[in-house]
């Protein structure tokens, strides 16, 4: 503390401090991504120079990702399983939620437990037996393997988020609920989740993501390209050997389903908005 | 909500369980037996290019003393060893305690250097396994808790009204939206020493004197990977703590703006000790997460004994090695270490499961 | 009686499926200019045949491709028929791969050129066929050798001298970031590319000879690395410990470096119209270990398999013959510059007009040194591991070269029970 400055002169410091600090982390976030844009208007020889605008930036990759497979396709695979399993994360994510923070019974604790220590196996340990399963279920080379192996690292992840957050909403609203004479299923939807928007909001776009991204399931559990999703796809990616990494084309393909997200954020944020004003009431 | 008998306890408890019937049923379906089999595996000498049924082998994958499991040898009915002292390849029958020659079979003459034929063997006493746990270890401490710090800042600039953030939110998502195989390589390049982009711009900068390996040096390739780990899953963290804080009556800020509280003293005093659940359970998963990396480790690291993170190892002895009984001894291992980190976690955080307060 | 009838109704049932139009599975790299040519000879072979072929496309890289295949057939999946597969592969995936002796001609097996047919043999099951052949070569920048007046060397020792001396003078004339020589020091598979030439050009053996005998332990083997590990930081830069074909390549291609080593395909890209060495860059056979060495080049390249899973083993054959028989190759130089596994087709004076690269390959290709995977089998992965583990270890400087190939030696030794593999 130096007293001889003013507080008011002290907070714009500490205000511009901060707004630095942001900046620093923004470029950090965002300049790999420009760096994927500018690598994607780039080939050949061009690739391998480090410059910051790239001397003949051209559209060809993108168009060579689109024209070498069904990559349209693919983002839609990617979306119908993304989808699915969020949805039905959620779904499954917030009655267990509900149960598991809003009502004591025996054997609580331990439930938590088990279903947080699925996602404790390293993801190679779950390959070979779900892979069995899969094709005992006939489910091989389809988007249901998918969507059912995505489960297991969506829902301890949904089910442990939502629980802690409705956890945390005032007992007054349940309390009330019950003498209204309100089950725990009209409580759950008619009370607890407006109130929930927000979380929901968060743990639907990260689960989206994560199924969005996965790779090594997909790679294993699908095999024609019409099935593939989209890091398959551009893993499939290659050049005119064996060696060489068409780098550009792979960033055009990243940039491209990355858009998508970008989006759908931009979609959920209005949702977020509506949660937040929704929380606002509760007090 | 009084006595254990009180009816309408017993209704919700009912309640409670029809409610988490679909959770469990999934997962039970799903995982059980993966990871049954798994841990199974775990206790054989299972080979994946070997379809005959695997031999029990107790815990031999894990730890055992004497000759190694894996020298045996059924047509001689005795151990492989190798005398490294003198250079001298030997059969070892457990029953009669005795050595013959591995060639011809008669009984061996020589002297034998019983100390190091008779050792440790298994992945608890591999020296790189050790070193995977310890790389992990410093992995995940260090990166979750630059992952909490940015996320917050993040997540505090987002719920302030700030101008410009519905795009600043999108922004920062960025990173988590690109597939890590992507993002993995596409880092490895940027990191390239000769013609990648970071060294080209810290050298702009002034910052560095000249192009540093920074992924070929094993001192400096476990902080890129650290560095590409906080970039990608900040976001998670900033996400889900903007949402905690989006959850928080407005009334609390307002009132402490009122007093004229400070903004540090504010947050410290208020704001975190609210959002303290959630940030715990965030932490969880990022902890869970980044003790299972894989990508980071294997795509951007030399993959040398040195470097490695105890998935890759795990991935390592059962994939590229065929090795499914030991590497599922691995993966079983990994989720050993993964629960004793939580369980400690849990406990050192004083982090309540326990239902509404 | 019963059991009669039913060998009748299975043989009827064969003859059924012999005459009825099989669909097959064909998996055959991942996307780009070679999958184009997969897919043309696959049509071709379906219009001559009238059997339907399915193609799909495994990852681009070679280990998440490995693990693919491994956890497919580990399974006893008969979703693929036919596969395309590395040419260390067969020993790994051996066991569920159908044994093609007897159901090929032998007289085209023995078309193929000698190694090849010795890395897919395992006792006297023939377990793939040949269908291109790779191996390690030397890139150089003629234009500066010129400049500065230098031979191409012919031995590693005269390699480090021109790297070094050409490196100073570019230096000095203003390009700091300029290298002598570049090549693939990450620890991986690569590794042990680059490391079996050096050793084997020393006459420091393959690590593991063709009868299982223990041999990388030797002091020419151990000079071979030590001179290796001086490189790093001096010729090579710190960073090329880390470094693939791809990471190569772009130092090379970006004229900063004088020397790479490298497989073929990299000559087309250096050569490519925006390339600014396009004018200068040349290949050679890579050097000899000194006055009294040979050259060495690791082979690489392709092979096709069938798997034992499939459930027309029959056309899944036939198949597999076709995509690798001589006319076929013979399309594949043409169109897109692939090494052929038959001798007879260097002599083919029509083809090497066409494809000039080919003249210069078949010098490499009397120099080509097998990676001990045949005869290691399933354990293939874990001793190149342990050898390029060992290597990386020298060339970071952690131990000399003698250290670490007597213990990368008494491990060999433990895996393999004594060379009984």
């Amino acid at each position: 503390m130096i007293p001889a400055i003013p507080y008011r002169i002290r907070r714009r410091i500490g205000r511009a401090l901060f707004a630095l600090l942001l900046a620093a982390i923004l470029g950090y976030t965002v300049f790999p991504f420009y760096w994927a844009i500018v690598t994607s208007l780039k080939t050949g020889s061009a690739l391998f120079e480090p410059r910051l605008w790239p001397r003949e930036p051209g559209l060809g990759n993108y168009l060579a990702v689109f024209r070498e497979q069904p990559f349209a396709r693919n983002i839609a695979n990617s979306a119908i399983v993304a989808g699915t399993v969020t949805l039905l994360s959620l779904f499954l994510g917030i009655t267990a939620a509900f149960a598991l923070g809003r009502i004591r019974f025996a054997g609580r604790r331990p439930t938590m437990l088990v279903i947080l220590a699925v996602s404790m196996f390293p993801q190679i340990a779950l390959l070979s037996g779900l892979f069995q399963l899969i094709r005992w279920l006939g489910l091989y080379n389809s988007l249901w393997a998918l969507i059912l192996a995505y489960l297991i690292f969506t829902l301890p992840f949904t089910v442990w988020i939502l629980t802690a957050f409705i956890r945390e909403l005032p007992r007054e609203l349940e309390e009330a609920a019950i003498v209204d004479g309100a089950g725990p299923w009209q409580t759950l939807t008619r009370v607890m989740l407006p109130l929930m928007a927000p979380a929901m909001a968060a743990a639907g776009l990260l689960a989206f993501i994560a199924a969005w991204n996965e790779f090594l399931f997909a790679l294993t559990f699908t095999l024609t390209n019409d099935q593939r999703t989209v890091p398959v796809a551009i893993a499939l990616i290659s050049g005119s050997s064996a060696f060489e990494l068409p780098w550009g084309n792979i960033m055009a393909a990243s940039v491209v389903v990355t858009l998508p997200l970008i989006v759908l954020v931009l979609a959920f944020q209005r949702r977020i908005v509506a949660g937040l004003t929704a929380g606002a009431v509760k007090g | 909500m009084t006595g254990r008998t009180s009816p309408l306890a017993r209704r919700r408890a009912r309640a409670a369980w029809l409610f988490l019937a679909p959770v469990l049923a999934v997962l039970v379906l799903v995982a059980a037996w993966p990871l049954a089999a798994t841990i199974g595996l775990g206790f054989t000498d299972a080979r994946l290019d070997r379809p005959e049924a695997p031999r029990f082998v107790g815990l031999a994958n894990y730890a055992r003393f004497g000759p190694d499991a894996e020298s045996w040898d059924a047509e001689r009915q005795g151990y492989f060893v190798y005398d490294e002292a003198n250079d001298a390849m030997l059969l070892y029958r457990a029953a009669e305690d005795a050595f013959y020659d591995w060639d011809t079979g008669a009984p061996h003459a020589g002297p034998v250097d019983r100390a190091a034929l008779f050792q440790w063997h298994g992945i608890l006493t591999d020296p790189v396994w050790w070193r995977s746990v310890w790389n992990t270890a410093l992995f995940t401490v260090v990166s979750v808790g630059l992952e909490v710090a940015l996320g917050l800042v993040i997540a505090l600039a987002l719920h302030a009204h700030m101008p410009g953030r519905g795009l600043v939110r999108a922004a920062i998502l960025i990173p988590w939206a690109i597939p890590t195989v992507v993002s993995a390589q596409m880092w490895g390049w940027m990191l390239h020493d000769q013609v990648g982009v970071v060294n080209e711009i810290l050298l702009g900068l002034g910052l560095i004197g000249e192009r540093l390996a920074w992924t070929a040096d094993d001192a400096t390739a476990i902080w890129a990977v650290v560095a590409v780990d906080v970039w990608k899953t900040t976001p998670f963290m900033a996400l889900l703590l903007l949402a905690a804080l989006q959850m928080l009556p407005e009334e609390v800020f307002e009132a402490g703006r009122l007093d004229g509280v400070h903004p540090l003293k504010m947050f410290w005093r208020v704001t975190l000790p609210l959002i303290r659940p959630a940030l715990m359970v965030a932490v969880i998963f990022r902890l869970l997460d980044a003790l299972r990396v894989f990508d980071l480790f294997y795509l951007l690291t030399s993959n040398s004994d040195r470097t490695l993170a105890m998935s890759v190892y795990a991935r390592r002895e059962m994939i590229e090695f065929q090795d499914l009984g030991r590497g599922s001894a691995a993966a079983t291992l990994v989720f050993l270490v993964i629960a004793g980190f939580t369980a400690a976690y849990v406990a050192l955080g004083r982090m309540t499961l326990e239902p509404e307060r | 009686m019963h059991r009669f009838a039913y060998c009748l109704v299975t043989a009827a049932l064969a003859g059924a499926g012999q005459a009825a139009a099989a669909t097959l599975t064909l998996s055959c790299t991942a996307l780009g200019a070679e999958a184009d040519l997969c897919r043309e000879a696959a049509d071709r072979w379906s219009a001559e045949t009238g059997h339907t072929v399915e193609i799909v496309h495994p990852p681009q890289s070679a280990s998440e491709q490995l693990a693919l295949y491994q956890q497919l057939l580990a399974a006893e999946s008969p979703d693929i028929d036919v596969l395309q597969i590395d040419v260390i592969w067969p020993g790994i995936l051996g066991p569920h791969l159908l044994d093609l002796s007897g159901r090929v001609d032998p007289d085209i097996l023995s078309a193929h050129a000698p190694a090849l047919l010795a890395g897919v043999q395992r006792g006297d099951a023939v377990l793939a066929l040949p269908w291109f052949v790779d191996a390690g070569v030397l890139y150089y920048r003629a234009d500066l050798l010129d400049q500065h007046v230098y031979d191409v060397p012919s031995t590693w020792q005269e390699l480090t001298e021109t790297a070094a001396a050409i490196q100073e003078a570019e230096r000095a004339a203003g390009n700091d970031r300029f290298w002598g020589f570049v090549w693939q020091g990450r620890a991986y598979e690569g590794l042990t590319c680059n490391a079996l030439e050096w050793i084997a050009s020393f006459g420091g053996g393959t690590v593991v000879d063709a009868d299982g005998s223990i041999t990388l332990a030797n002091d020419a083997a151990a000079a071979a690395l030590d001179l290796a590990a001086s490189w790093v930081g001096t010729i090579s830069p710190p960073g090329v410990l880390n470094y693939t074909e791809e990471d190569a390549r772009a130092v090379f291609q970006s004229g900063d470096a004088l020397f790479m080593r490298n497989w073929p395909y990299a000559f087309a890209l250096a050569q490519g119209p925006d390339s600014p060495i396009a004018e200068g860059v040349a290949v050679a056979v890579l050097p000899a270990g000194g006055p009294d060495g040979n050259p060495a080049a690791t082979l690489g390249g392709g092979l096709i398999a069938v798997s034992r899973y499939s459930r027309h083993p029959d056309e899944a054959v036939a198949l597999a013959t076709f995509l690798t028989s001589p006319e076929e190759q013979r399309r594949r130089a043409i169109a897109g510059s692939y090494a052929p596994t038959y001798p007879d087709l260097y002599g083919d004076a029509e083809l090497v007009a066409a494809v000039p690269f080919l003249g210069l390959f078949g010098d490499t290709l009397a120099s080509v040194v097998a990676r001990p995977a045949a005869v290691t089998g399933g354990y293939y992965n874990e001793v190149s591991s342990i050898f390029y583990g060992a290597v990386h270890a020298v060339l970071s400087g952690a131990q000399s070269g003698q250290a670490a190939l007597a213990d990368a030696r008494a491990e060999l030794i433990r895996l393999s029970r004594g060379g009984s593999w």
